[in-house]
Parts: C-alpha cells; structure tokens; sequence
C-alpha cells in the first residue's frame, strides 16, 4: 500500500468540468514480482466508447477486472463518476475502501464476461430478475417488466424461460447483457465477450453492442480481438503493450495510421491471422 | 440344522417394526442435525478468518479420526462429569448428528469448490451480498454434486444408529438385544434386523439416485 504522503496526491473528489466517467490515476498492478499494470492512467470521458486491445499478457483484462473491483489494485487511485471506487474519504485523506463502499460503487458498473457466467440454474428471466429484485429492491413485477424489455432488446424475448443450458454461447451472451443492463449502470465493461463464441453468432451479439452504443447514453470500455468490430463501435481506442498504454488515438489514427512499431507489429499480426 | 422358527418370527416382528421407527427416527433426527450442522462447518472455513477456518477443520478431522461409538460414549457419560446430563436420545442424537456432520461438511466443501470462479465474480458484477451469493447462486449449484455424498451417509447414519443401543436407545438392534436376552433366541430376531435394513437401505439407495436427476432437472442442469 502507499504511504500517506504519496496519497495526498489523489483528490477526495474529482470536481469541475468534464469530469471523466472513469479515471485511472497512476494505477499499479503487480501479481507476484511480474507487474501487471505499470502506473496506468486512463480517462474516460461520460458516453465514450473506449476499446482496449493488445496481445494477451498486457494486462488489458486486468483494467476492466479492477474496475469491477474482481482484483485489487497496488497503487494509485480508480475514480468513478468522480468519486474514488478503490478508495474512500477518511477525514482529509483517502483510506482504501471497505465493503459498504465497494458495494455503494460498484451500481454504476456492469460487467459481461467471455465465459457468459450467466447463473445455470436461473431462467434467462430470472437472471435478469436477480439483480434488481435483490439488491435494486425492486417489486418482481418491476424487475420482470424491465427484464423482459432488456430481452426485447437484445433479441431473446421468447427465449426468457429457457435455462442457459438450452440456449447457444451466442444467445447466452446477449442475457448476459440483458442482466448486466438491468442494474442500470452508468458504465458497461465488455470483457472478451466474443472470444468463446462459434464465428457465425459473432455478430448477434457485436450488433445488439452496437445498439446499446446507439441508443443508451453508456460508458462502456470492452476488451476484443475483433479489430472490424473494434474500429467501428469505438471513440478510442487503446493499445496495451507490458501493462500500459503504448499507444492510442481514434479507431482511424491507430488502425489507419499506427505510430509505434509495435502497435504496427500487432496489427499487422493481427491482420495476418485474418 | 436350521431351527428356524415361524411361529417365533411372527411374535417378535410387531416389536420390531415398533423399534424400526425408532430406528428411523434416530436416523432422521441425527440426520437432521448433521445436514444443517455440516452446512454450517464447511461455510465457517470459507470465511477470510484464517484462525476460524483452522480450528473447523481441526476440530473435522479430530471428529472423522475417531470412532462414532467412543464419542457416544463421551457424550453420555462424560458429559455429566461436566454438568451435562443428557438422555440418551439426545445424546446419541448430539454424537451421531455431530459425527455425521464432519463428514457431510466434506462433501459440501468439495461441492461449493466445485463451483466455477465466474459464477461469484458473476455476482459480484450484479452487487449480491455475500449471503445472497450462497444462498441464491453458489449452494444451489453445489447441491447437484454433493447428493450423492449426501445420500451415502443418509444410509451411513441409519446403518450405524445400532451404535446408539450402547447407550440404551430403544431402537432395531437394542430390542432385538432385549428379545434374544429373554428368550435365548438370537437367530430370528438378528435375521429379522438385517432383513429390515436391507429392505430400508435399498430403495433408500436408488431413490437418492431418483432424487439426484430430479433436482438436476429442476435446476435446468443436465
């Protein structure tokens, strides 16, 4: 942990204009002696769509499992809606958060996962329905109306009684969306959501994505290897090399015109595998 | 060489059949207190207290290394060295439920272990409390795998009730006991004992199996 001088640093709050959504300041990551993620700061402003990409090791899943506070971090600060996520205020300083805190923060964060994670034993419906009925507080028939209109949404209304066993990776990956949106979070985290998917359903769920980017207000950060899809959802994007950012810029700088080697390296890479 | 008699068998039977519920009974109640008991052990080395988790499972193993009929002995007749008088129902029910415990606390930790690490970070993701993840995510999906453990000492604890006739429970084995030290009859009411528990043990066995595909299709898992 920091020292209590290097903490003062960090502000209670982050105030004024344009106060970013998401803020990363000096964020330290380190798993043993390998370091994971080497004082990353990171803005993201409310309503951007930021992707992250970069060959694995670089420690880009790690932002967003930070984020949703599944990992702890070493150092530095993680501000949400300019208020500290992995930290709170303690008379004139910050001291690292406690359960109520994390709880408070972590309702404006949402999360889909590579592997669904949906809850096999719940209906589609009833996943969605979990959140808001437990922790939201909701009626069940609040819960099932905002439920079932999240499955309109991304396609799975007549599938909301099947369990996650009946359903492809495809399907349950958009009820997984649908779950996270049911929490109502002011920023949505992506994490590889299309890595175990069958090429053929890629799509199903990159458009119901592009459809949340379209309609919803979100803030959304998602890590892909699908650099088309990558280059036209995103504002930005950001290529992650040995836990920081190499290089970023607009889906057209740094997939048109990559500064660093190796941003090109990867890229080109990338493109070859295609 | 037999001499096997019927006549013999049909008195003594409704004496039996009286303790065969007895029996179940004894089963039921310990087992009772070893389901809820178990549950509990295997949450309390779960939690981030490492000194609680150690003493559990210390105090697990010290129950599993032991015999279950030195420990209803303990109970019963040390207990009352220490004040505690106890009948010996409820002693017997308090070691065969606290032995039976230990080891269901095993079979729940394998099941809870069994559970994939997505499935709390799922919830962590939707803000469900520690509690609620157990209860709502993380049990349910331990239950499946556990029940055949579970159903295993289900007929474990009914098979070893006889143990609690040391103590004077008047269940099967104690009242065959009693029949045979009054008669000088042992074959048929001993017989008669396996008979029971084997007509008991069985269907018990392939309907935990029933039950087993039945839970797993009630909670949509093949």
């Amino acid at each position: 942990m920091m020292t209590n001088e290097s903490m003062s640093d960090f502000p209670l709050k982050l105030e004024g204009d344009n106060v970013p959504m998401v803020s990363f300041r000096k964020v330290t990551k380190s798993s043993g002696s390998l370091v994971v993620l080497d004082a990353l700061d990171l803005d993201v402003a409310e309503g951007e769509m930021v992707t992250v990409i970069g060959p694995s090791g670089s420690g880009k899943t790690t932002v967003l499992r930070m984020l949703m506070t599944l990992e702890k971090i070493n150092s530095g600060v993680i501000y949400v809606d300019g208020e500290p996520l992995t930290h709170m205020p303690n008379g004139s300083g910050l001291v690292p958060a406690d359960s109520r805190h994390l709880r408070k923060m972590r309702s404006k964060i949402g999360m889909c996962f590579q592997h669904f994670n949906l809850f096999p034993h719940m209906t589609a419906l009833e996943n969605c329905m979990e959140g808001p009925v437990h922790v939201l507080g909701l009626s069940r028939k609040e819960a099932r109306e905002r439920s079932e209109e999240l499955l309109e949404l991304v396609g799975m209304a007549d599938k909301r009684d099947q369990h996650p066993s009946r359903l492809s990776g495809g399907q349950q990956q958009r009820v997984a969306i649908a779950r996270a949106m049911a929490m109502r979070p002011k920023v949505m985290l992506f994490d590889e959501v299309t890595s175990a998917l069958d090429p053929e359903v890629i799509g199903e769920v990159t458009n119901v994505i592009r459809k949340l980017v379209a309609e919803h207000n979100l803030t959304m950060l998602m890590v892909t290897h699908q650099m088309g899809f990558a280059k036209d959802i995103s504002d930005r994007v950001c290529f992650f090399y040995g836990g920081s950012i190499e290089e970023q810029g607009t889906p057209e700088q740094l997939f048109g015109n990559p500064q660093k080697e190796r941003t090109q390296q990867f890229l080109s890479a990338v493109k070859e595998a295609i | 060489m037999f001499d096997w008699r019927w006549d013999f068998t049909w008195e003594i039977l409704p004496r039996l059949i009286v303790a065969t519920g007895n029996t179940l009974l004894a089963a039921g109640l310990g087992y009772g207190i070893a389901v809820v008991l178990g549950l509990i052990l295997a949450l309390a080395q779960r939690t981030p207290s490492r000194a609680l988790t150690l003493a559990v499972r210390e105090a697990v193993e010290f129950i599993r290394s032991t015999p279950l009929v030195l420990q209803i002995f303990f109970v019963f007749y040390v207990g009352p060295q220490f004040g505690l008088r106890l009948s010996p129902w409820t002693a017997g029910m308090i070691a065969i439920g606290l032995h039976y415990a230990a080891y269901l606390s095993e079979v729940y930790r394998g099941g809870l272990e069994s559970v994939p690490k997505g499935q709390w970070e799922a919830a962590t993701s939707l803000n469900l409390s520690t509690a609620r993840t157990y209860f709502r995510v993380i049990i349910p999906q331990a239950l499946p795998p556990s029940l055949a453990g579970m159903g295993n000492y289900l007929v474990g604890i009914f098979k070893d009730t006889p143990m609690l006739s040391v103590i004077g429970v008047a269940e099967l084995m104690h009242t065959a006991n009693a029949i045979g030290s009054e008669t000088y009859r042992f074959l048929e009411p001993y017989t008669l004992v396996g008979v029971i528990f084997l007509v008991i043990s069985l269907p018990t066995a392939a309907g935990i199996r029933l039950f087993e595909s039945w839970v797993r299709r009630k909670l949509g898992m093949k």
